[in-house]
């Protein structure tokens, strides 16, 4: 089984290839194919992981189990804070963010934040998009290594 | 090392994050490039890169030190691929002049979930892997090349992935400096 450092690399290695493309492409800023890759590898997951769970309840559940189970085993940590104002809006909050913490906590990198969560961003879209709930994902890094997830499920 | 709070198993899904995640880029790399060749080229470069990074996290977990000669060096791949990727590969068919081996997978974590459609023949899959050696090994003064012999994916019975020593790098010292 592969190791978790092979992971990490891999990561910042995706990272440097989508922001240098963009780059020659003019596009900079443009984290797209960023979040793509991670919401196709989050819809594949997902499936594998609860092939054998039961149903989920309800939205509510669901989210639970993306929020403790899954997030828990791909960030090493519990996520420190989860609110929901019961409306379809989720806010998940890591205090030390796994993608985060390698860098300098000041604010001299602050700009170059989004790069490292977009993935994150769509791993957890493409979890949720598999598991019936299409939903938004943004992230906000106020002080480095915090950031926050704002999930919105769009109800139709 | 227990983690509270989840009802899965970590390391399954970390190594099945790390399957999974290289597969989506392998697809994003064939959208982005139009030659297989230049896919093929990419993932040996972003290999080097993890490589020349990944060197460092063998040696201070394995404490190893100097390897005598090339034998040694497989060994330590070897182990190396044991301890990143989970799998011990075989060392065969040494060269007559044991500056030439192949390390063989039966399985491969990397392409554990992977068919490759027929317009992809020429596509090598796993070429970060050659990366990751030739990098690893330039960080500890070797200059190796390695490419897949053969493949499981195109049909083959096993991997054979060759590795070929060139030559020992000397100390370089950066230009301008005594």
């Amino acid at each position: 089984m592969a190791d978790e450092v092979m992971f990490e690399f891999l990561h910042a290695e995706i990272i440097s290839h989508v922001v240098s493309s963009n780059e020659n492409e003019k596009k900079t800023g443009d984290l797209s194919s960023l979040e793509y890759l991670g919401f196709s590898t989050g819809y594949r997951i997902i499936e594998r992981l609860t092939k054998e769970w039961p149903r989920f309840k309800d939205e509510l559940e669901t989210m639970k189990f993306i929020c403790t189970d899954f997030w828990s085993s791909i960030n090493k940590k519990q996520i420190d804070n989860l609110r929901t104002n019961h409306q379809g809006v989720y806010v998940l909050q890591d205090n030390a963010f796994r993608f985060l913490t390698r860098l300098s906590a000041g604010r001299q990198y602050l700009d170059k934040a989004p790069r490292y969560v977009a993935f994150t961003c769509g791993l957890i879209r493409g979890a949720l998009s598999n598991l019936g709930i299409n939903c938004m994902v943004t992230a906000e890094v106020q002080t480095m290594p915090a950031c926050k997830f704002h999930i919105q499920v769009q109800r139709t | 090392m227990s983690r509270q709070g989840t009802r899965l198993d970590t390391k399954t899904v970390n190594s099945e994050l790390f399957t999974l995640t290289y597969g989506a880029l392998v697809t994003q790399l064939m959208k982005d490039y139009t030659n297989v060749e230049d896919v093929n080229k990419q993932l040996e470069r972003m290999g080097y890169n993890i490589g020349i990074r990944l060197i460092e996290d063998f040696l201070a977990r394995t404490g190893s030190g100097r390897c005598y000669d090339f034998k040694d060096t497989a060994e330590k791949i070897q182990m190396g691929f044991r301890l990143f990727l989970g799998v011990t590969p075989t060392i065969t068919n040494w060269s007559a002049a044991n500056d030439e081996f192949s390390l063989q997978f039966e399985s491969n974590p990397l392409t554990e979930f992977v068919e490759l459609p027929d317009h992809c023949l020429n596509l090598k899959y796993a070429n970060v892997l050659t990366g990751v050696i030739r990098g690893a090994c330039e960080m500890v003064q070797m200059e190796v090349t390695s490419w897949f012999a053969q493949d499981q994916l195109k049909g083959d019975s096993v991997t054979e992935l060759r590795v070929k020593f060139i030559k020992r790098l000397e100390d370089a010292i950066p230009a301008g400096e005594d």
